[in-house]
């Protein structure tokens, strides 16, 4: 930890800083490579995709950007610090929002408390205050409903405000949980597979969703995504991993055209594909 | 705004506590019935037994538990940490209460009011438990009961040998009386311990305790109510629904356990304080496991993460006894009187002669049968084997259900 920390303070990027960049990383469990020797950057308001066959170390890429997993190799730096040793509530608070490939939204709470819940690093009663109900801590909780209240809008699932989303829909909890996310009001959002296992209409709108996250609200966005034709429509760069390595990456049209690509991604995609 | 009760204009009236006039007026309505309790015999067409010392005794005590019972539903109901350590936490909560409170003498006393002492059972508790906490917090479920377990034995063994603060198994000790003090003076401001008038109305000294103890019982739900619902509340909320997706929300689920872990021993040591001082004199094997696992039965059967249900679990757990042994009492009656139906199951149901065959047997001795006490462990054991099967909401979840039948009455749906 000690050496992790003083690596941070040491390190002076060179050049441009990049908002996100991940610099050769390594994990391994148990002799699984999950990731073996990473790198790319993402800049601010864009929005960069990471496409692979199962099993290539998408989802794990994730997890290390927040460090829910811990790389034994390599380096994660947010605006040229290292976010290597931090606890993952941390890197929350730097500003790195995400959603889960088998959503992990909290199924006891309504979709107004999940999404406040989002809310938790941009308020500050303290429970005391709130146990008390004292003005500060009042004022605090209204204004931040309201804010939620926006997302519930512009995400369209105001008829579900009061219900414990466990019991809702799929499709619907998907968009809770890109809420909870917005509500933290990232400057980086990492979405796992967003339309995984939804219709035609549901991706539609969700492809909806997410560009106007990027006109409207400017962030940044890593989409990690099987479906093909969302990807090449929506995404400004695109890398390709499979088996844990980088195959490639660069604009949709060049990804595409890639032989190694088509190879080891797409040809598999065929026989996948049915 | 007229016609549609439910359709609210801003996100304050949305967000109150009580959002409908009719909850509002309920909850008075409720509110000024618990407070005239004391005065049911007066009142036409009150159950007036409920008026009865022995009875305002049961009630505060139910008021007692409620405040205990409302702090470990932060802790399991809320942040679903299970712990069996609340017993201990009470026990701690009492022993700073008389060190502080209990007059000088031959134990530690210091005869400070009770504007002290109460706090203080509080504060010393909720220090204790983030202390501990480190330890307990970083293991998780069963690993966490066995953690807090371990707690109630070094507790009570701790409170067994320090004999001049406890006083010991054998004689155990006095604990500060409910009166109100600005300082040391002999004549309290206001005795809630002796009988005498008030606003023309003359009361025992169990009708003014029950209503100090309604107080307080009010003032600590609406504090579980108001960290329920604001932003602290909500993070135990999600570490216990998913941990992981609450880590990457910003929460820091060590703190966070850390501090749910001090707010519910804080809950405890009131708890514990009020029911030694109510007791008035108890020994340090009160604070034993049996007491811990009277909560977990409270939340249980009451529905844990719910204010509402805590305190009707509360109201459950603590009244049952006492309606167990009056009705085995009224059957007894039936019996010795042989009329008609009810004598004849009775007769089943209850032993009331060594040689005769009985589920319950109140005669004293032994003999086949359970006695009341070992009754109402059977039930509570019943109980919560059908809560958690069948309704993990517990009474809650009936009274839900009840009331969305009745809302929408006489649609079916
Ligand atoms: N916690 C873990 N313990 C052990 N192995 C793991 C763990 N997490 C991931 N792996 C392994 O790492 C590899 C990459 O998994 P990862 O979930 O990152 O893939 P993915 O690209 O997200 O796949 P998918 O498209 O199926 O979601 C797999 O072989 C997986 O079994
Ligand atoms: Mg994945």
């Amino acid at each position: 930890m000690t050496e992790l920390a003083s690596r941070t303070e040491t390190h002076t990027p060179t050049g441009t800083t990049h908002l996100l960049e991940v610099d050769d990383i390594r994990l391994s469990f148990k002799g699984v490579k999950a990731i073996d020797g990473v790198s790319f950057h993402v800049d601010e308001g864009e929005l960069f995709a990471i496409i692979g066959p199962n099993g290539a170390g998408k989802t794990s890429i994730f997890n290390s950007i927040n460090q829910l997993y811990r790389p034994q190799q390599g380096d994660i730096r947010w605006k040229g610090r290292s976010l290597m040793g931090l606890k993952p509530n941390k890197t929350a608070e730097l500003g790195i929002a995400r959603t889960f490939q088998n959503i992990a939204l909290f199924p006891h709470m309504t979709v107004v408390e999940n999404i406040l819940t989002g809310r938790h690093i941009r308020m500050k009663t303290s429970w005391v205050a709130g146990a008390l109900w004292v003005g500060p801590a009042k004022r605090e909780e209204i204004a931040n409903r309201a804010k939620v209240e926006d997302i519930i809008d512009f995400l369209e699932i105001e008829q579900w405000r009061k219900h414990p989303v466990g019991m809702l829909p799929y499709g619907v909890q998907k968009r809770v949980e890109l809420g909870r996310a917005l509500a933290m009001e990232p400057e980086l959002l990492l979405l796992d597979e967003p339309v995984a296992g939804m219709n035609l209409e549901e991706t539609e709108d969700m492809a909806r969703f997410i560009l106007d996250i990027q006109d409207e609200l400017g962030i940044a966005m890593i989409l990690v995504e099987h479906d093909m034709g969302l990807v090449m429509d929506i995404a400004d760069r695109v890398m390709v991993v499979d088996f844990g390595r980088k195959i490639a990456e660069g604009t949709p049209d060049v990804v595409q055209k890639n032989p190694d690509v088509i190879k080891a991604y797409l040809g598999e995609e065929f026989e996948g594909a049915e | 705004m007229r016609g549609r009760p439910l359709l609210f204009t801003s996100y304050e009236a949305d967000q109150a506590l009580m959002p409908t006039t009719t909850k509002k007026v309920a909850l008075t309505v409720f509110l000024v019935a618990l407070v005239l309790v004391p005065v049911y015999d007066v009142i036409p067409f009150a159950p007036d037994f409920l008026a009865k010392d022995d009875w305002l005794k049961v009630l505060t005590n139910v008021m007692i538990f409620a405040i205990g019972a409302l702090g470990l539903n932060i802790l399991t109901g809320l942040a679903g940490q299970v712990s069996l350590g609340h017993a201990f936490f009470m026990g701690l909560g009492a022993y700073t209460a008389a060190a502080l409170g209990a007059p000088e003498g031959p134990l530690v006393g210091l005869g400070l009011p009770m504007w002290i002492w109460l706090p203080a059972a509080a504060v010393v508790p909720a220090l204790v438990g983030v202390l501990v906490g480190p330890t307990a917090v970083r293991v998780r479920g069963l690993y966490l009961a066995i953690v807090t377990l371990g707690l109630v034995f070094i507790g009570e063994y701790l409170f067994r040998n320090t004999e001049s603060w406890t006083g010991g198994s054998q004689a155990g000790r006095t604990f500060p009386r409910f009166q109100f003090r600005f300082w040391k003076e002999e004549e309290p401001l206001v005795d809630f311990s002796r009988k005498g008038e008030w606003f023309g109305i003359e009361l025992s000294n169990e009708a003014k305790t029950y209503i100090l103890l309604l107080g307080f019982a009010i003032v600590a739900t609406l504090i579980a109510k108001n960290i329920q619902r604001t932003r602290v509340g909500r993070a135990f909320q999600a570490i216990r629904d998913r941990d992981i997706a609450a880590e990457v929300m910003g929460v820091d689920e060590f703190r966070y356990k850390l501090l749910a872990f001090g707010i519910s021993s804080a809950f405890a040591g009131v708890s514990g304080a009020l029911l030694a001082s109510f007791v008035g004199r108890t020994i340090p094997e009160r604070w034993d496991l049996l007491l811990s696992v009277q909560f977990i039965a409270i939340i249980l059967i009451g529905g844990a993460g719910t204010v509402t249900g805590t305190l009707m679990g509360a109201l459950f757990v603590i009244a049952l006894p006492r309606v167990v042994q009056d009705f085995t009492a009224w059957l007894s009656d039936k019996i010795d009187a042989g009329e008609g139906i009810i004598a004849k199951v009775g007769d089943v149901f209850i032993a009331t002669s060594g040689d005769d065959f009985g589920i319950v047997n109140t005669l004293p001795g032994t003999g086949p049968g359970l006695s009341v006490f070992q009754l109402n462990l059977v039930i509570y054991g019943l109980l919560i084997i059908v809560f958690l099967i069948f309704e993990p909401l517990g009474l809650y979840g009936i009274w839900l259900r009840v009331r969305n039948y009745w809302k929408g009455w006489p649609f079916t749906y």
